[in-house]
């Protein structure tokens, strides 16, 4: 299992290699000029001056490589430097946006938080009625419920969460007036009436995503647990006097679980790519936002930044996935 | 060791079984089929909104861009029910934008749109799939290199180069073609790119277990070359989850196509579409939240409606459901 892991984890660098270089190339081609926004009136050897202290005089290699260098060396180095206080980067160029005209990843560092409360609390709340939906549905096959479950979970797979998140403003902040249609950034939580704001403001896009995710993970356990359900090992444990409750809950749910975590794991950076919409619909500025404004307004840096850990985050999970489904499942042997 | 027939009730002798007209698969499919309720709706909701898209302009004649600043911010018909002061003419029965556009033109325009991208950019998803799957399926020696090129497409971060793409080739594009032609080659064919390979890994699938049987083998003694192998034996029998996946490919290009819209960077303004239409409205939606709730639901139901086709064809095209 550790070899197996040690090795996926090797063939992983070059997989994000070869997708760091398709991004860089496809960015490359960017038609959009970081000078356009300076005055006309800068003479033309200047600006050839500005566009080689932005670095885009080198070569397309050099720059690649020089983006690998300063992804994967410096800026782990800086953030090193921040926690602990030492001095390892001394200094050294990180990786400055077109826009800002500040380190890239001081703003992500910004952005980060709202991004994970939103989508990561969606995340868990479409886990947490996700699970008993399906075991419900599976068990009580064709009953009223399960087809109740069934019709919600294909509105809420077909209905894009645009659409759901504006129904969502128009009734309950313009007409009811119960929750804020903008996600207010500035807000600290210091005491208890500022955690109800944060609620409030947080319920509506954590509803989006979680009845999103929710409609496919629940209809990924109802069929896992249908699958187990009809097993011999069913009978047996039911034959030698378990409770339907100990047969459920144990032996059933154990054994579904197994395929529906890796399907959970494989969800978590499909989420953050979902995420970038939902953000834009409940003007959150975390990173899908950020995103957005990267690409509108040519920052080349950032975007490829971004990109780039988006990629990073889908190998990592299909890492863990893999791994995952290894360790639960004693049937699986990588070896 | 006994006879196994002894212990058999005796045989009795052959009753005539009346003849029944043969039925073809794709009859018995069509009846599996009908027995999906939500299927049934679904098909007759998509052709419901085929059918206005399509004819609906020709009946309703509005030009869908053409401004009428004197009837702008029309409200739709059904608002007289609970609101009689409510500003409203016949001559936009739907209402009308802050331009005075005609808001059922425009969701019969902008549907045309939606549904002419979502149908190209499925079929060339499908074809491009179906081409990897089949070709990774049956010739041995490209099956390593080709799947390896689909997980690594799989790992990338799709909807934000989706949006880099829209962005790079939008101007070079427009150039060459024209701002519409330019813009719908560019969704479709970024939309088609990123989306193949679910439909690639099936196909691949089901032809490395069709491969195996005795008919491929029968076929391959007598010499059929691969090219007749593949078109006449191996994609017929591929047939049934291409249709699906298919239908899944339809969901999520309409999706796709209006959420790029919606984030800004689809078509031009003035060219509406369904995801487009919603956009515009968003920041007049207080006062007039219709503008935004019928592209909504246009959306919604096409997508749902062509979710449930898949739901039924899966079930009447799986020949172990069928006929139970």
């Amino acid at each position: 299992m550790l070899t197996y892991s040690i090795r996926r984890l090797i063939l992983a660098i070059p997989t994000l290699l070869f997708i760091a270089l398709i991004i860089f190339l496809l960015l490359l081609l960017a038609p959009g000029d970081p000078l356009a926004n300076m005055p006309l009136t800068i003479p033309p050897e200047v600006r050839e001056k500005m566009r080689e202290a932005l670095g885009l005089g080198e070569a397309w290699y050099i720059r690649f490589g020089l983006f690998l260098w300063q992804f994967f060396i410096v800026e782990p180095q800086y953030m090193i430097d921040a926690m602990f206080g030492t001095d390892l980067a001394d200094g050294a160029q990180r990786i400055i946006s077109f826009q800002s005209r500040s380190p890239v990843f001081d703003t992500i560092g910004e952005r980060m938080p709202q991004t994970l409360w939103v989508v990561g609390m969606s995340y868990v709340v479409g886990v947490l009625i996700a699970l008993p939906i399906g075991i419900i549905s599976a068990y009580k096959q064709y009953s009223i419920f399960d087809q109740l479950g069934t019709l919600i979970s294909m509105i809420g797979f077909s209905v894009p969460t645009f659409f759901t998140g504006v129904v969502l403003i128009l009734v309950f902040s313009v007409n009811l007036g119960w929750f804020p249609s903008i996600y207010d950034t500035q807000l600290r939580v210091t005491d208890w009436d500022s955690f109800v704001a944060q609620m409030r403001q947080m319920a509506m896009p954590v509803f989006v995503l979680a009845l999103f995710n929710a409609s496919q993970i629940s209809r990924y356990m109802r069929a896992s647990m249908l699958d187990n359900l009809g097993q011999d090992y069913v009978r047996t444990a039911r034959a030698k006097g378990m409770t339907e409750k100990v047969v459920v809950l144990k032996h059933v749910l154990r054994n579904s679980m197994i395929p529906v975590i890796t399907v959970i794991a494989l969800g978590v950076p499909q989420v953050f790519g979902g995420a970038i919409i939902t953000e834009q619909v409940f003007k959150v500025n975390g990173l899908g936002q950020l995103l957005i404004t990267a690409i509108q307004g040519n920052d080349i840096p950032m975007v490829m930044t971004l990109t780039f850990m988006f990629a990073i985050l889908i190998v990592l999970f299909n890492l863990i996935a893999d791994i995952l489904y290894g360790v639960l499942d004693p049937r699986i042997r990588y070896d | 060791m006994t006879d196994p027939m002894t212990n058999m009730p005796a045989m009795s002798p052959p009753r005539a079984v009346p003849i029944e007209k043969a039925r073809s698969q794709w009859r018995d499919i069509w009846a599996q089929f009908r027995t999906h309720k939500g299927a049934v709706w679904g098909l007759g909701f998509l052709i419901f909104i085929t059918l206005f898209v399509a004819i609906g302009p020709l009946i309703w004649d509005v030009d869908a861009t053409k401004t009428d600043i004197r009837n702008k911010n029309m409200r739709p018909f059904y608002t007289l029910l609970w609101d009689s002061e409510a500003r409203f003419t016949w001559v936009k029965p739907l209402g009308s934008d802050n331009l005075g556009r005609d808001v059922l033109a425009n969701l019969m325009q902008g549907g045309r749109t939606s549904m002419a991208v979502g149908w190209t950019a499925m079929i060339l998803a499908v074809v491009v799939g179906t081409l990897i799957g089949v070709l990774a399926g049956f010739f041995k020696r490209i099956d390593g290199a080709l799947m390896r090129f689909t997980d690594l497409v799989l790992s990338l971060p799709l909807l934000p180069l989706l949006l880099v793409m829209m962005l790079l080739f939008r101007d070079t594009l427009r150039a060459t073609f024209g701002p519409e032609t330019g813009i719908f080659i560019l969704i479709v064919v970024a939309i088609g790119l990123t989306s193949w390979m679910q439909t690639a890994r099936i196909v691949r699938g089901d032809v490395l277990a069709l491969k195996e049987r005795e008919f491929v083998l029968a076929a391959r003694s007598i010499g059929t070359p691969s090219r007749r192998m593949i078109s006449r034996h191996i994609l017929p029998n591929v047939l049934s989850p291409i249709m699906v996946s298919a239908t899944l490919g339809l969901a999520n290009a309409i999706i796709t196509e209006s959420a790029l819209s919606f984030l800004g960077l689809g078509f031009p303004s003035d060219f509406p579409t369904w995801g487009k239409t919603l956009f515009d409205s968003i920041q007049y939606m207080e006062e007039y939240p219709e503008r935004v709730i019928w592209p909504g639901l246009c959306i919604s139901f096409t997508v749902l409606a062509v979710n449930y086709i898949g739901d039924g064809l899966r079930d009447a095209l799986d020949p172990r459901i069928r006929g139970q």
